[in-house]
């Protein structure tokens, strides 16, 4: 019961908080609810019984991430979007795709509902202990690759944002 | 006690809203962060999964999915950056030149 | 049905009891900075409202209050009036977390000193296991304040006040959290209350006189002062190139927000560093002289060492701002990658370098 009125509490900010990015035509407002969104999955994840990744979702994404796009913001001085013609065509192909592929899912997703369990409120967690032994375990080559991987973006970065003299 | 198919409902409608985000959008910057939505819905999908094979193995890849993220926002930003400085705007659609 | 109302009622009375007692102290530490930089420049600081002025926080607060509430044309106002309300917020949430002593046996389940703990039936206490992370989420999303403060004010300052901060505040969490790493590898929790339990024991036991854990100090000291906007780092809102910075734009009680939302935030990190690496609620002498005190006053004994800790790092917070000027934009910067990271990742190597031959 309680989990339910949670769930469904969470999931309402979670989806007005896409639809919001959608709609709103100033790019910090959209960021804005992307960080609503962000933060009510952080909340979902904690449902879930997942701590460390709530954080780490609150930390990486809504802290640092979503900072980062907001000073681009800020800092580009970005405007209002102009509507054009290509996507005035985007809306009308676009919209009845949108609802096609959601539509395909969720029928794939509730008719397959017997296959799947249910999740119990505080049944199961996963402390911070739980997630680093398999992380620094069987994914030690994969976490080794995704420090190259940043220190290829932070290269990337500087070499692209540098201005030319 | 909620089914695990409600959490991947909400992440396909998360996934699929990122979706017409991307395709509607027409400032670089917003299609971006609707790249970012989509990976946060997939990110939901892993976690629900993990609860339901009491597994951590679906947090890792969050983890994963997470680095891969802060990585491409940063180079991202720095092309979106560079794109301003040469054509001073933001719309995708005056973005069709080649060669300027 | 009675157990659970019961267990809400002395949930929301502890919070609204610790709530109180923190806006208080921030009230009062504005007070004590006024009165301390004047005596360090050589003046008096207020002492007209009430003895030694000590009613001029009262004063100010009823003023904060009075004043016109002024909406300047040209601001985006939801986000105008989001942004002191979310600055004030956040500043406050980090602490639900934040242990400050054992337990009050009197209270039962409730006893615990901490707004999140709660005593189990075997009389040990439960808290958020990742509390550490916890505090530090709320702190990176505490930029948001200042950045939509900026950004809604449709004022240039305000504009380049907050791109400052915002710049700031990222570069300087980098540090902030790596420097934290060492005391977390060698204490093996981010639970607050075992990091702190781990430091039981007379003063050499606390984490800051383990190893090289001084040098890691420093620079999350450094880290928080940048992180909460202060002296010798104010540069979001230094008054002589940006008239106010990113809070130029607003009047009354919005504008005591932020001033409330800085000085909560100062506590944060005071708390955190007490924490950390200077062992909580512990008395420095703690085995090594016997004494006994009525009940009461035993078990209000660690919340005397944790105000006292937490009062001396407030004391230095002030002391560093009569003391040292502001430094320019490029050296923040440089100074936060080129010198707090390198510091912050060696710090890091050195200590699991130690751990793992501690263990072996």
């Amino acid at each position: 019961m309680l989990h339910q009125a949670l769930f469904f509490l969470i999931a309402a900010m979670c989806v007005a908080g896409a639809i919001n990015l959608l709609l709103q035509r100033h790019p910090i407002h959209s960021a804005l609810s992307l960080i609503v969104v962000m933060g009510s999955l952080a909340l979902l994840y904690l449902l879930l019984g997942a701590e460390f990744v709530a954080m780490i979702q609150l930390i990486v994404y809504a802290g640092a991430i979503m900072v980062l796009f907001v000073f681009v913001i800020m800092l580009l001085n970005a405007g209002e979007e102009e509507h054009t013609r290509g996507s005035r065509m985007a809306l009308w192909f676009g919209a009845p795709a949108v609802a096609a592929i959601v539509g395909m899912v969720v029928y794939v997703l509730t008719s397959n509902s017997t296959t799947l369990r249910e999740v119990h409120l505080g049944a199961w967690a996963s402390t911070t202990h739980d997630v680093a032994m398999p992380l620094f375990r069987e994914y030690l080559l994969p976490f080794e690759v995704t420090s190259i991987l940043i220190l290829i973006a932070i290269l990337g970065a500087v070499v692209l944002a540098r201005r030319e003299h | 006690m909620v089914p695990v198919s409600y959490y991947l409902v909400l992440s396909a409608v998360l996934f699929t809203l990122g979706v017409a985000a991307f395709l509607f959008k027409r400032n670089i910057i917003t299609i971006f962060m609707s790249i970012e939505l989509m990976l946060n819905a997939v990110n939901l999908s892993f976690v629900a999964f993990a609860n339901m094979h009491k597994d951590v193995s679906g947090h890792v890849f969050v983890f994963f999915v997470m680095v891969v993220a802060a990585a491409e926002a940063a180079v991202g930003l720095a092309i979106i950056i560079a794109i301003y400085r040469t054509r001073e705007t933001l719309n995708v659609d005056r973005v069709n030149l080649l060669k300027l | 049905m009675i157990e659970t109302l019961k267990f809400v009622a002395f949930l929301l009375l502890k919070i609204v009891v610790i709530t109180h007692v923190l806006l208080g102290a921030v009230a009062y530490t504005v007070w004590l900075e006024r009165k301390l930089i004047g005596r360090m420049q050589n003046r008096w600081g207020p002492t007209r409202v009430g003895p030694f002025g000590l009613l001029q926080p009262i004063a100010d607060g009823v003023k904060f209050i009075l004043k016109e509430d002024m909406l300047p044309p040209g601001v985006n106002k939801p986000l105008f009036v989001l942004a002191p309300l979310l600055a004030v917020a956040l500043g406050l949430t980090s602490l639900a977390v934040i242990p400050f002593g054992e337990t009050v046996s009197q209270l039962g389940k409730l006893g615990a000193l901490q707004i999140s703990g709660f005593v189990r039936a075997d009389g040990s206490i439960m808290d958020p296991g990742v509390g550490l992370l916890i505090i530090l989420a709320v702190t990176s999303i505490g930029v948001y304040g200042i950045a939509l403060a900026g950004w809604s004010s449709n004022s240039k300052y305000s504009l380049l006040g907050s791109l400052r901060a915002s710049a700031q505040m990222v570069s300087y969490e980098l540090s902030l959290g790596l420097s934290l790493v060492g005391v977390i590898m060698l204490s093996g929790s981010l639970s607050l209350r075992q990091i702190v339990d781990a430091q039981a024991g007379p003063f050499w036991h606390w984490n800051v006189f383990v190893g090289l854990q001084f040098i890691a100090f420093f620079i999350y000291l450094t880290a928080a002062y940048a992180e909460t906007n202060r002296i010798p780092f104010d540069l979001p809102e230094a008054e002589t190139e940006l008239v106010a910075g990113y809070h130029t734009e607003y009047s009354a009680m919005k504008f005591a927000m932020f001033f409330m939302a800085e000085y909560a935030n100062m506590f944060t990190a005071s708390c955190v560093a007490t924490l950390l690496f200077f062992g909580g609620w512990h008395s420095p002498l703690e085995g090594l002289v016997k004494y006994s005190l009525p009940p009461l006053l035993a078990a209000l004994e660690p919340v005397f060492w944790f105000a006292a800790k937490i009062f001396v790092f407030i004391f230095v917070y002030i002391w560093i701002r009569g003391t040292l000027p502001r430094f320019r934009y490029d050296q923040l910067m440089a100074f936060g990658w080129k010198v707090l990271l390198p510091l912050a990742i060696a710090n890091i190597v050195v200590t699991s370098l130690y751990v793992a031959w501690r263990t072996v």
